[in-house]
């Protein structure tokens, strides 16, 4: 359930659903997403422009010259959500490539962990992920949890431009930057796999909300040799 | 039958099409895109007497040198911008912004510069030959989507343009007195209570500096270093544009209509929606203060700002 609801500036909603993060409420968050995002569709609620569902959090944008934050909060308020039982999810592998050349940060990570590169990697393959959420840029996913020995901080400044296929963690959270764009996770590795599929204009996305992704580790010349 | 064309003789810093936006899609990752300036990229449809939603050409610092081929048109230009009109016969004009101008055959559109803003925008009649993808028109090069294969044009590009019979030309004017201001309003964000008394105290009393990264994600300030009293990381979550992001080393971000969907640094404010505008244009080296409006009063705003665009729209003749 919403347990607070406040707003985010003059033009979007903050719903907030507790400070934990965990599959249940992750889950209570996406049947909130796919409710409202029928409802818009049906036309039934007017003026929203985008649901951004994340971890423990949604937040609804509107168009200020339609409707405003009352509105929106009282329309929040009056939902009654029922869990939501299709369950389409699928298991996804993904390759990474771990040389230096693409594990960017692994000198801040064994300094910050203090345990080897050797131990980090075989902490992260080992484990099946669940997909929390998906953005930041297009078909980003933002997968969970790490194991807790491998768990640090953002970078202190973020960098201007990851290389396409980065795969970071930050927390107890890995992803992948599906796009160069700025970021400031810790970058272990670069997948040659195609995250984001901008010809799909169904599900443009490989990993979508509520999926398992798994990832293994590829020699550098499987990555330059890699074809889809 | 001869398409109606643009060549693109030089691409400009950062030259795209944008319209109002991409909505719905802030879920995958997409973000709303759309042209930078609204008001502005609204009142060159105006003047050349298209819906208000058509897609324009936006362009940044240096515009492009466009020269039109198989046929004519009306053009427009909004924002403070510094261009030329080179006709065939090596005539030349001073072009006066907020004004339609017919162009024909084998004409050039010269945009040099903008004044003291970042964007500008060029309408044409009719508009241009282009599809939409997930519903608009707006070129998002962080995510190649859009037209031009998601990505801004370069030397020798084409952009073609509506089939359409010119019967006379347009002659349209606004009187827009183009202003901008330092003073940024903004609403308190979710994390305001992550900051010191003193970082919040430094935060609307000293000034930032627009810093040389800005671009149509996001705007770097520098300024005070804003102390984090609590955790310079929140658990990553929707953005909007407006917000005020402020990671571990204490300069704010802002966040533009290419913006990443999500976030992890504390959110110490949004600006307002009435705002937005005039924050996009910023340029490097500006300086800016923040003040804080309640929720109220920033609807009050930005329904002035709404009749105030719309008196210019009326005023259009």
């Amino acid at each position: 359930m919403v347990k607070n609801i406040s707003n985010l500036g003059d033009a979007a909603v903050y719903c907030d659903f507790g400070p934990e993060v965990n599959e249940t409420i992750n889950s209570n968050v996406i049947d909130y997403f796919h409710h409202i995002s029928k409802l818009i569709k049906d036309k039934k609620i007017e003026g929203i422009t985008n649901l951004t569902p994340s971890y423990n959090k949604l937040i609804i944008s509107f168009d200020l010259t339609i409707t405003n934050y009352k509105k929106i909060k009282n329309f929040i308020e009056g939902l009654n959500i029922n869990r939501d039982i299709k369950n389409n999810n699928q298991k996804i592998k993904i390759p990474v490539c771990c040389d230096d050349e693409y594990g960017l940060d692994f000198l801040r990570l064994t300094k910050k962990l203090k345990i080897d590169k050797n131990k980090i990697l075989e902490l992260y393959f080992k484990k099946e992920y669940f997909c929390y959420m998906t953005g930041f840029i297009a078909g980003m996913p933002f997968l969970g949890d790490l194991n807790e020995s491998i768990r640090c901080d953002r970078l202190e400044t973020p960098r201007l431009k990851m290389p396409k296929g980065s795969v970071g963690i930050t927390e107890q959270f890995a992803n992948i930057y599906t796009f160069e764009s700025p970021g400031g996770w810790n970058i272990i590795g670069n997948t040659p796999k195609k995250i984001f599929d901008d010809k799909n204009l169904v599900q443009p996305a490989l990993v979508n909300p509520g999926d398992k992704v798994s990832f293994y580790q590829i020699t550098k010349e499987e990555y330059l040799n890699w074809n889809e | 039958m001869n398409k109606t064309y643009f060549e693109i003789l030089r691409a400009g810093v950062n030259t795209t099409i944008q319209d109002k936006g991409r909505n719905h899609l802030y879920h995958v990752g997409i973000a709303v895109s759309g042209a930078i300036d609204q008001r502005n990229y609204t009142l060159s449809n105006r003047l050349v007497e298209n819906q208000l939603d058509e897609p324009v050409l936006e362009f940044a610092y240096q515009g492009p040198l466009l020269k039109l081929k198989n046929g004519k048109i009306n053009f427009a230009i909004s924002g403070d911008i510094f261009f030329k009109i080179i006709r065939k016969n090596l005539e030349i004009e001073e072009g006066e912004c907020y004004k339609s101008y017919f162009l024909d055959e084998e004409d050039q559109v010269d945009i040099i510069s903008t004044k003291n803003s970042t964007y500008g925008y060029l309408a044409i009649n009719g508009g241009f030959d282009l599809e939409k993808t997930w519903g608009s028109y707006s070129i998002n090069t962080k995510a190649n989507i859009g037209p031009n294969d998601g990505k801004k044009y370069s030397l020798n590009d084409k952009i073609f343009i509506k089939k359409i019979d010119i019967k006379s030309p347009i002659n349209k004017k606004i009187n827009y007195d183009y202003s901008t201001d330092n003073i940024i309003r903004i609403i308190k964000g979710t994390n305001f209570d992550y900051f010191s008394k003193d970082a919040i105290d430094k935060f609307f009393n000293e000034d930032f500096l627009i810093t040389n990264l800005v671009d149509r994600m996001g705007i770097r300030l520098k300024g005070p270093k804003l102390e984090n009293i609590k955790n310079t990381n929140i658990k990553s979550e929707g953005l909007v544009r407006g917000v005020i992001q402020v990671p571990a080393d204490g300069n704010p971000i802002i966040m533009l209509s290419d913006h990443g969907t999500v976030g992890g640094y504390p959110k110490i404010g949004v600006v307002i929606a009435a705002d937005l505008d005039l924050v996009g244009q910023l340029t490097p080296g500006t300086k800016i203060n923040f003040k804080e409006v309640s929720l109220e009063e920033a609807q009050n705003i930005f329904k002035a700002y709404t009749e105030d665009t719309n008196k210019y729209l009326n005023e259009c003749n």
